[in-house]
């Protein structure tokens, strides 16, 4: 199989060279230190899989995948094993290594990619929501999963990178997106009231002007989204 | 204060001794590098950035066989993440200990 890899750190690219080089069935083809000269290069080349960074400054592994109309199958890699969820919301995606990858691992990741009845693990969001794990979500925190109930969250906070999915018990950081976590809330309770904000209409406790009161936060809505909030509302 | 050691580096080398000098070699160049971008971002009180800059760390102190270590960088990353600076300290101590060792390499 033709490889390439994609990850913005040298040392990374020099590891995961290495444990390409040790794996007969892998034709390491180019590592790149961004994904913007890899898609360049997929443009023009043959590849088969690709071992992808997911933390990248400006354009992340996720974003890389969201470019490609046809992706190769992706290994994705990353320091934060807190991606994974997210990581298999993508059909590409066969496998995810966390750094440092060790050679067992790899190997069994590469094992998955050279057989042609992939099973992928399927945890596409809506699907798992309306499975036994009801209003559950879960989360992927320090390598453990941690479960939420849907019911307590109040609002959730795009921060870069990252999602403050805030509950009523704890606040949680989250490498995910608004758009991600938004298609995995049901729509009936959880509205964008802003780009930066989503939250949950039932912990409304009172709307002023372009700004709305939940919890103990004040939460700005933006004017494109508030004929929206105000259709929900129960307006006497 | 644990100590970083070679394990994962000479499990991954084997008997590959190019592939073990390129290596440090490439660690003891990029270290340097994301530990100053790490503490310009910090002084500068960019801490989303100062994140970014401990979580490609990370991997540096996970390579070197700092266990515990990586995890004080998790919770560090974390705070970073929500404009807190709690376990600065302990990770700039961390950090210390990768410079001091990287030298004797």
């Amino acid at each position: 199989m033709n490889c390439i890899i994609i990850d913005d750190e040298a040392t990374a690219r020099a590891i995961i060279s290495q444990l390409c080089n040790q794996t007969p069935s892998l034709k390491l083809l180019e590592a790149f230190p961004n994904a913007m000269q890899a898609i360049k290069y997929l443009n023009q080349n043959k590849v088969d899989l690709i071992f992808l960074d997911i933390h990248m400054p400006d354009f992340t592994g996720f974003d890389f995948i969201e470019s490609l109309k046809n992706p190769p199958k992706i290994i994705l890699t990353t320091s934060d094993p807190q991606f994974a969820i997210q990581a298999f919301e993508y059909e590409c995606v066969l496998d995810y290594l966390v750094k440092p990858i060790l050679q067992e691992r790899f190997n069994k990741a590469v094992q998955k990619a050279k057989s042609l009845n992939v099973t992928k693990l399927n945890l596409n969001s809506k699907k798992a929501l309306e499975t036994p794990l009801g209003n559950a979500l879960y989360i992927n925190i320090n390598r453990r999963l941690i479960k939420i109930d849907i019911s307590t969250i109040y609002l959730i906070e795009a921060k870069g990178d990252y999602i403050l999915l805030k509950t009523e018990h704890k606040n949680y950081t989250v490498h995910s997106t608004l758009k991600k976590i938004e298609e995995k809330l049901p729509s009936s309770i959880f509205l964008k009231i802003h780009r930066s904000y989503i939250i949950n209409v039932l912990k409304i406790i009172d709307i002023e002007d372009n700004s709305v009161l939940i919890k103990k936060e004040v939460v700005p809505v933006s004017r494109s989204n508030r004929p929206e909030l105000m259709k929900r509302l129960n307006l006497l | 204060m644990e100590q970083p050691n070679l394990n994962y580096v000479n499990q991954l080398s084997g008997t590959d001794n190019v592939f073990k000098a390129k290596l440090i070699t490439i660690i003891k160049k990029e270290f340097p590098d994301e530990k100053a971008l790490y503490f310009e971002n910090m002084n500068n009180k960019k801490f989303k950035e100062a994140a970014g800059s401990v979580h490609k760390l990370k991997h540096k102190i996970s390579i070197l066989g700092l266990e515990n270590s990586y995890e004080i960088a998790v919770k560090f990353e974390e705070n970073l993440l929500e404009n807190r600076t709690i376990g600065k300290e302990d990770f700039d101590a961390i950090i210390t200990v990768i410079t001091n060792y990287l030298k004797t390499l």
